[in-house]
């Protein structure tokens, strides 16, 4: 009985996958030393371990996506990446460099670029400034020379990362509410306008916790392509964190799983679904499942 | 407000990006405001001294609310301590003044000399937030206040501080009408320059902390470093504001700034509209015509049965203080946007007339 709502998953990853791509299709990561690494990293917040010595790396080029139940820790793993969390222990590296002590807003700079599980735009700001908020650390104009406009370049320079912004905006598809208030946005184009600004920042190595939360099937439909464009046409490598299986395992080219704050999986799609302790993760209960000992 | 800031008059096509980022949203409304200054430059022409000086007074305490309302509008922190930033301004012109700095060249160093101190004082805003960062802004009121009161050698203690008119070259500009011409030009060169802030990086990155700072800091946003530079900003401009009253009043004396009138500065934001430029203007004009109003009011209805019962000529100082007390109550129920979301609601009825739907 407990099995039955994941085999249903299983059947929409297949039909997914012929209309889509299969897991190992598409972009082939690039062999060349991995692009983020973290080693034995754990966060603990007073007696409670929200992470336990989890390790694992990324190359460039993949789409890597982090699963688990509820309170596993994916979303605290994401804020080790992106700085919002020091861990208590371990190292992360970026780029063959440890960032562990960076502090986040240096992070942006270094090509890393996140979304929020829970919205974060800047709700009074247009969409088009939201999106002109994630260029911030590609400008060059200040204070000084910015209130003086005209005559310091700051004007030639806005202007020059508008198009990029314009770019992003026509990819995305939200050109009809560039204009528009962000906080005054439905649900699902407020996700898209979060990742447009993850992506006007022109990251390395993007970090999208839960991008599909809440959406409908075709609004999904339409997010999973914007990722997998984003990483076989826009070159960045992806880590998401995901509750919809069917996107995980059709997307994915390597999934790794935590529970309870440690790593108990981590491959390919279609291996990491057949290993015994995830399911057990996800469905509790031990009769369908061989002994986790054996 | 979305709907609104979002409407451009049919007919009006824009097809390069420079269109789209003026700051003025159509070629009528920037030539509307050149025609406003243009008319404001006759003014002195006309008026008599009395509307002169309040004119005056709205430009003066004007560029120190915008100053406020890009801390508390735009970057979202607060301050209960703007008007010792106004003083510190006014005390600092004069100082430079008695140390042989030409006035000229005083005002805009008064106004970096506030930065200084603003930055100073804004340092724990990184660290506090809300109530804690106001109570902090509080001690600096009290702190600088205590500061103008003592340090004789830079405000002359009790007995106040004079200073010059203000000059070029042999020039003075002794009287109200040519004051004016230095307020005005110092106004549109510092309201030109916040809204051009505004629409460049640093500006956004300001918005951004206000909205939701957790995620501008993962924009590459630094807070600490923004934080105070809001303040510095914010204090540049109540410095400057504060160096033209100096040389227009020629006399500071150390119990103007009080901790009313940081309030009353912080009601002119709100009247005006957090978060607007021109808005901090509006509440100006408000906050300062509010009393004279109530004072036309009060001189009218002299000798009346109103006059009689209610003693006006007697009460007025103190129902001045209520009346300013309930608009402002009334503003936060009725219009918490303020006079420049009134003005944008005006302005889009008139766009649309005689259809407004």
């Amino acid at each position: 009985m407990a099995l039955a709502p994941l085999r249903g998953r299983l059947k929409t990853r297949t039909l997914m996958t012929d209309n889509g791509r299969s897991a190992s299709g598409g972009a082939t990561p690039r062999d060349a030393g991995p692009l983020f690494e973290a080693r034995d990293v754990s966060l603990q917040f007073g007696g409670i371990r929200a992470l336990s010595n989890v390790s694992f790396s990324i190359r460039t080029g993949e789409l890597f996506s982090i699963i688990g139940p509820n309170g596993a820790g994916k979303t605290c793993m994401v804020n080790c990446i992106s700085g919002r969390y020091r861990p208590t222990d371990g190292r992360v590296r970026f780029k063959g460099r440890d960032i562990t002590d960076v502090p986040p807003n240096r992070r942006a700079r270094l090509g890393i670029g996140r979304t929020f599980q829970n919205l974060a735009l800047f709700g009074h700001m247009s969409v088009l400034d939201n999106i002109m908020v994630g260029r911030h650390h590609l400008l060059r104009n200040n204070f000084l020379t910015g209130a003086i406009y005209w005559w310091t370049g700051a004007q030639r320079e806005e202007l020059a990362h508008r198009r990029a912004v314009e770019d992003v905006i026509d990819f995305l598809e939200i050109q009809h509410v560039r204009k528009s208030t962000a906080g005054a946005l439905p649900y699902g184009l407020r996700k898209r306008v979060e990742l447009a600004r993850a992506v006007a920042l022109k990251p390395e190595l993007i970090l999208l916790d839960e991008p599909m939360a809440g959406m409908n099937l075709e609004e999904k439909e339409d997010m999973a392509r914007y990722i997998v464009d984003l990483n076989e046409e826009w070159g960045m490598t992806v880590i998401m964190i995901e509750h919809d299986m069917g996107v995980v395992m059709d997307i994915s080219h390597r999934v790794m799983v935590l529970d309870l704050g440690r790593k108990i999986a981590e491959g390919a799609p279609e291996a990491v679904l057949a290993n015994p302790q995830v399911k057990r993760a996800y469905l509790g209960g031990t009769d369908a499942v061989p002994d986790q000992a054996a | 407000m979305t709907a609104l800031s979002a409407m451009t008059p049919c007919g009006e096509f824009r097809t390069s990006y420079r269109q789209d980022t003026t700051i003025f949203p159509t070629a009528l409304s920037r030539n509307l405001m050149l025609a406003m200054v243009a008319v404001l430059c006759l003014v002195p022409l006309v008026a008599d001294r009395y509307i002169l000086d309040l004119m005056i007074r709205i430009g003066m305490l004007s560029i120190a609310a915008l100053g406020l309302n890009i801390l508390v509008g735009f970057t979202g922190q607060i301050s209960i301590g703007h008007a010792v930033f106004f003083g510190f301004g006014a005390f600092a012109s004069a100082w430079f003044v008695r140390h042989g700095v030409p006035v000229v060249a005083a005002i805009p160093l008064a106004g970096l000399a506030t930065t200084v101190v603003g930055m100073v004082f804004g340092l724990p805003a990184a660290r506090l937030k809300g109530l804690y960062l106001a109570i902090a802004t509080l001690a600096a009121q009290f702190i600088l206040e205590d500061f103008f009161a003592r340090a004789q050698w830079f405000t002359g203690g009790v007995a106040g501080t004079i200073t010059e008119y203000f000059s070029i070259f042999g020039f003075y500009f002794d009287t109200g009408e040519r004051y004016f011409y230095v307020v005005l030009a110092y106004m549109v060169v510092m309201y030109v320059m916040a809204w051009n802030l505004m629409r460049s990086r640093d500006g956004r990155a300001l918005v951004a902390i206000r909205d939701h700072y957790l995620s501008a800091e993962m924009m590459g946003i630094n807070l600490t470093k923004y934080r105070t530079l809001s303040f510095g900003i914010s204090s540049f401009y109540a410095g400057i504001g504060g160096a033209l009253y100096a040389h227009y009043l020629l006399f500071v004396s150390v119990e103007a700034f009080n901790i009313l009138f940081s309030i009353e500065f912080l009601g002119m934001i709100i009247i005006g509209g957090l978060g607007s430029v021109i808005g901090s203007l509006f509440g100006t004009i408000f906050m300062v015509m509010l009393p004279e109003v109530v004072q036309w009011g009060a001189d009218a209805l002299s000798g009346g049965w109103i006059d009689r019962t209610l003693r006006l000529s007697n009460s007025i100082s103190f129902l001045r203080e209520m009346v300013i007390g309930a608009v402002i109550i009334l503003f936060l129920i009725f219009e918490p946007d303020g006079l420049a979301h009134r003005w944008r609601m005006i302005k889009a009825y008139w766009k649309l007339y005689p259809f407004s739907h």
